[in-house]
């Protein structure tokens, strides 16, 4: 850091550092935290933003799905086989199963975080989430793709 | 490590809040819907197993376990749903003043009840089909 004076990141700090001079000894945060804008976890609102957007876009593939599915006729093989069969509901159906892992996985995430301690157990925890969470949404895409192409008649 | 005391300090809240109850609420029937998620995943890959496989499938999931499971599952999916909106409409700026908010917990108990109720009833006129 000590060569870099010329770049960017060292400008937005000397520019922070003028703001804070100016707001007076009032706001304790660091000049450079400010520029970062990311708080202490690091990476921004990434977590926030993700778990909001797959929160929209799961209340009309939720809604859709539960309607869909008490409307369905019968639950034969058959019948189920034709539904999937269709292509916009193979295509809501992905959507759904790929929105709800990735919300669920954020979901039970934040839920580890809290409430399971000790950095090994934790680390382990989340590892598990993570990897349950892909096979769940690899499973359910791959299933799918294969009624949807007539693998399942 | 474990002679701190650790978080979550459960005794320390008066669970009687209605903003403790509707945020653990959320998460708890948040959770139980990621073990639903399982489920969906298990009946798509059933299906996907050809017409054998899924008949196998099928009275695993018509056992009465599972079909009180179900009515779980609709119960939560109602909360969770209404409650999601509400948290949404609070990242918007709306209703977080303290009667705002209160007033819309009482919504979100009485509208996800009366979602919950009305799903069940479908799902039993449907005609009783289970998967």
């Amino acid at each position: 850091m000590t060569k870099s004076s010329g770049t960017i990141l060292d400008d937005a700090k000397r520019r922070a550092g003028t703001a804070e001079a100016q707001e007076g000894p009032s706001n304790l945060r660091s000049p450079l935290a400010k520029v970062l804008g990311q708080g202490s976890a690091k990476e921004g609102v990434r977590h926030w933003w993700a778990q909001r957007l797959t929160s929209v876009a799961l209340v009309p593939l939720t809604i859709w799905f539960v309607v869909s599915l008490l409307s369905l006729p019968s639950f034969d093989h058959a019948t189920v086989v034709a539904w999937i069969g269709q292509l916009w509901t193979s295509v809501f159906l992905i959507l759904l199963v790929l929105t709800a892992a990735w919300h669920s996985q954020l979901g039970v995430r934040v839920v580890v975080e809290d409430y399971v301690h000790g950095g090994g157990m934790k680390a382990l925890a989340l590892a598990l989430v993570t990897f349950f969470h892909a096979v769940v949404a690899v499973a359910g895409v791959l299933a799918i793709l294969k009624v949807a192409f007539g693998g399942a008649a | 490590m474990t002679e701190r005391p650790l978080s979550p300090h459960l005794s320390v809240y008066r669970m009687s809040r209605y903003t403790l109850l509707t945020s653990i609420l959320n998460r708890a029937t948040g959770l139980a819907l990621s073990a639903g998620l399982i489920l969906l995943v298990y009946w798509l890959v059933a299906i996907a197993g050809g017409a054998n496989v899924y008949r196998g499938a099928r009275t695993v999931l018509s056992l009465g376990v599972l079909k009180v499971i179900y009515v779980i599952l609709l119960a939560t999916f109602s909360y969770h749903l209404l409650a999601g909106i509400r948290h949404l409409i609070w990242d918007s700026g709306h209703g977080i003043e303290r009667e705002q908010a209160k007033r819309s917990s009482w919504l979100l108990a009485i509208a996800s009840i009366v979602l919950f109720v009305g799903l069940a009833w479908w799902a039993l006129h449907a005609g009783g089909r289970t998967p």
